[in-house]
């Protein structure tokens, strides 16, 4: 072509090799989109000077909603003029991330008629990204998404669009129905997704068993992932048929079991259940032979966030074990407790992990009421600075040392 | 306004229940089992003994109108039009019939969509938007995704690892994706000061937030050329752009400084050993586009020395834990630099408080 802009010759090295190019989904969109034409010659232009050609955000939405929209604007629009504005929306997924054919064509339809056509299957926190449009057109696509039946996702200091793995809609690990818990909660708590009420974002994840394919311990201000209290459901026709087909029961099995709870014999397969921490390993080997108790549930956990401000957390024990049927109930106190609190005492731009650090996780169980337990911890403190109760200290003075104890 | 009465607000997402297979409505939380057929495909079966096939293919995150619509129509084909997307952007179609698994396997092969990403392979990359999108991004995404895949595809269609792998990438320390908990995690980072813009500061940013902003408190106030704004006290910035994300006027993207750091050994799952943080391997890579073919190599290396030395079951930061530090760093031949000792808050903690050495 002999306009120099449309010339990408870095860019074209990433259409080579065997793995899908993001670079050729540019293009197809461009032979009829003017702006993901303009997408490219910009990232070429990013590629030859190694630097962002997007400017620092800008705020934009859509009428009533706090959230939802990436505001991004070129810093060369006179070169890319189609790309000068360029928004992202995020729209919330269903739960698992499930779809019909149907639903996505038109989900196609209207991205066709109003933006790039160019998207993210799905975003990191989960939404679909539609990637870039027009500040004019964001009303007009978001009121086509709502008749369709989708709404915007969360951006900015609001509950983010929860996410959850498969459970038992396909997997047999499932502790809890984590697609139902997600929808459930999304819709509870619209408001808060929508209309930014909290000093920074906060995410729940939901995962069904401790495999936790939604990386909720590392990315969720509320872990839920599911667990059972019961003993593992064995199945020693079928543990014995892995053995003739050749697993190593001993080696495969047994020596990789983190407390060193079970015994092979050779013909049968102990499992000492009080001492098994439910970490998954057998039953992702063996998963004919043995499966997750009866008693099913969830461990709450509370924090996780990457390092922006102060430091990477994962998230931590909060609620050891909360019944599969009581999480909903349960999950809708705390919050409410919890976000109580982190509204009054947050920092600008503070996780709720943050301010537990910041508080210390006594004063935060205080806050919300919550009994502290041995499970929350991996060890007791190892350093004597202990910030005794004035309460605390003075009925121990007057001879009541069980006030201290409590 | 005249369509006001028709807008529609917080409807909340759609009911998932109406987009589920009639096999997974039918059996939904009475699985029994599952199988992996070959890598990419696996087979559930019900209690009621149905069986549910799946077949994952792995596409970039970025992608385009006739690429969705090409799913849309293999899914109609073979799917009874059921189809679903993973955590880590692959897309996996869900069948009733296992007739259906060749026939589909061959047109996404033919489309140029590899299908795998199951058991011990190397799954999808998850990664951030880069300079596709972002304006605090170090580096691309996209680009070093597609380069280091290109080289690791083989890992995604076959399932010869000693354990899963999971690699992430994030285009500055925002870390938009879980890369801080991955076996390798590839992050872009910055290495200068942030220059301040003196005459947008004033218009565009309140000194006092943007003061707050810093972590380790290297930004104080200064008058310049009689008015009020920041300055930066270099010695104490660690590159975390926190400032910019706060006010405009604080940029730190430097083709020449900015690049890519990697880290290694972090999992999420609880599986066997506890979820824990990636740690340096690599302080420094310099952007080096379109294919980063510095990058690939690391990556590739560090793969291809854990494929060979670990154990069955073990994950890159079970296998580390076991050899030791030391001897990764001596089997890798990557080069340990004071910049691998921690000097943030609770540096201590990295610090070796034992005599337990491997010689
Ligand atoms: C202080 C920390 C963070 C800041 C300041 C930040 C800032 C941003 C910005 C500016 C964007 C826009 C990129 C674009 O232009 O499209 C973005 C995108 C995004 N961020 Fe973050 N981010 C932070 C941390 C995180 C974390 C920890 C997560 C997830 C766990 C996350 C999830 C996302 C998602 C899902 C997107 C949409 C684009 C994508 O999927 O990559 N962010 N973030
Ligand atoms: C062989 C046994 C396993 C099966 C059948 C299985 C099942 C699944 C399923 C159904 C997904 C898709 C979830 C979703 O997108 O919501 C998934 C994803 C994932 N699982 Fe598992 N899980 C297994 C074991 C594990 C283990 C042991 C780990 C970690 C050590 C793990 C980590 C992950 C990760 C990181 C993902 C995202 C991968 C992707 O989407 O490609 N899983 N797994
Ligand atoms: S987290 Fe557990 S229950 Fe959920 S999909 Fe993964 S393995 Fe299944
Ligand atoms: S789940 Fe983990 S801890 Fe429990 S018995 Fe199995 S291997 Fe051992
Ligand atoms: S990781 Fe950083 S550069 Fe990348 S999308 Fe997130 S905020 Fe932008
Ligand atoms: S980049 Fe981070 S450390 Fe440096 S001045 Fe800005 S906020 Fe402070």
């Amino acid at each position: 072509m002999p306009d120099d802009n449309k010339k990408t010759p870095l860019l074209d090295e990433l259409e080579k090799g065997p793995w899908p190019s993001f670079v050729k989904e540019i293009k197809s969109a461009a032979e009829s989109e003017p702006m993901a034409a303009d997408l490219l010659g910009q990232l070429e232009l990013s590629y030859q000077e190694k630097i962002s050609h997007w400017k620092h955000g800008g705020i934009v939405g859509v009428m009533g909603y706090g959230g939802g929209v990436i505001g991004r604007y070129s810093d060369v629009p006179e070169k890319f003029p189609n790309v000068a504005h360029f928004h992202t929306m995020r729209v919330n997924m269903p739960s698992g991330w499930f779809y019909t054919s149907e639903v996505l064509r038109k989900i196609c339809d209207i991205w066709e008629r109003h933006g790039s056509g160019l998207f993210n299957f799905h975003g990191s926190t989960g939404d679909i990204i539609l990637l870039g449009t027009r500040t004019d057109q964001l009303e007009p696509t978001f009121q086509e998404l709502t008749h369709l039946g989708f709404d915007l996702g969360g951006s900015g200091s609001v509950m983010r669009s929860p996410s959850a793995c498969v459970g038992q809609a396909r997997c047999e690990w499932a502790c809890y129905d984590t697609m139902d818990l997600c929808n459930e909660i999304t819709h509870t708590y619209q408001d808060e997704l929508h209309r930014p009420p909290f000093p920074y974002k906060f995410k729940f994840k939901f995962s069904g068993c401790p495999n936790d394919c939604v990386a909720s311990i590392a990315r969720a201000d509320l872990s839920i992932i599911g667990t059972w209290k019961d003993d593992i459901q064995q199945d020693n026709a079928a543990i014995a048929e892995y053995a003739a087909a050749g697993v190593d029961i001993q080696k495969d099995v047994c020596d990789h079991c983190p407390t060193k709870c079970m015994e092979w014999d050779g013909k049968k397969l102990k499992i000492q259940n009080r001492e098994c921490v439910r970490c998954m390993h057998c039953i992702n080997v063996l998963p004919k032979a043995l499966r997750p108790g009866k008693e099913k549930g969830a461990v709450v956990l509370i924090g996780a966030k990457a390092p922006i401000l102060q430091g990477a957390l994962l998230s931590s024990v909060l609620i050891p074990f909360v019944p599969a049927d009581e999480l909903l109930e349960t999950l809708k106190e705390l919050v409410s407790r919890i976000w109580d609190f982190w509204g009054e005492y947050g920092n600008n731009r503070e996780r709720v992990g943050e301010l537990i650090q910041r508080v210390g996780m006594a004063t935060f169980l205080d806050a919300i009421g919550l009994d502290p337990v041995p499970e929350m911890i991996s060890a007791p403190r190892d350093n004597p600075y202990i910030f005794f109760k004035k309460e605390d200290a003075e009925a121990a003075g007057d001879g009541n040392g069980a006030a201290a104890q409590r | 306004m005249a369509t006001q009465a028709e807008r529609l607000t917080d409807i909340g997402p759609p009911d998932f229940r109406q987009f589920l297979h009639p096999l997974i409505k039918k059996n939904y939380g009475q699985w029994r089992y599952h199988e992996i057929l070959a890598p990419g495909v696996l087979c559930h079966v019900a209690e009621s003994g149905d069986r549910l096939y799946t077949v994952r293919a792995g596409w970039p995150r970025l992608v385009g109108l006739a690429s969705v619509r090409l799913m849309a129509d293999l899914a109609e084909k073979y799917s009874s039009g059921y189809l679903r997307f993973t955590s880590r952007n692959n897309v996996e179609f869900l069948l009733a019939d296992p007739q259906n698994i060749e026939p589909l396997k061959q047109e996404l092969a033919a489309a140029g969509f590899p299908v795998g990403g199951t058991q011990n392979s190397i799954s999808n990359i998850v990664h951030t938007q880069g300079w596709v999108h972002c304006h605090s991004s170090a580096t691309d995404a996209s680009g070093i995704v597609k380069a280091v895949m290109d080289r690791l595809c083989d890992q995604f269609t076959e399932q010869k690892l000693p354990g899963k792998l999971r690699i992430a990438l994030a285009c500055c320390l925002n870390m938009c994706g879980a890369v801080h908990c991955s076996d390798i995690a590839i992050l872009g980072i910055h290495r200068r000061a942030p220059r301040v813009q003196h005459d947008t500061l004033r218009k565009l940013c309140e000194i006092p937030n943007v003061i707050s902003s810093c972590p380790t408190g290297a930004i104080r106030s200064a008058t310049v050329d009689g008015q009020p704004s920041v300055e930066v006290i270099e010695e104490q910035c660690m590159f975390c752009a926190n400032c910019y994300t706060v006010c405009p006027s604080m940029p730190l993207n430097d083709p020449e400084n900015d690049g890519l750091s990697i880290w290694v050994g972090g999992k999420v799952s609880n599986a066997r050993s506890a979820p824990r943080f990636s740690k340096l391997a690599i302080p420094f890579i310099p952007n080096n586009p379109p294919r980063w073919p510095e990058v690939v190599e690391a990556v590739a290396n560090i793969v291809d020395v854990y494929a060979r030395n670990a154990r069955k079951f073990e994950r890159v930061g079970d296998w580390i834990e076991r050899i030791g530090w030391p001897r990764f760093f001596e089997l890798t031949g990557i080069p340990f630099t004071r910049y691998h000792i921690d000097d943030f808050r609770y540096a201590g903690q990295t610090y070796a408080r034992s005599t337990h050495i491997r010689y």
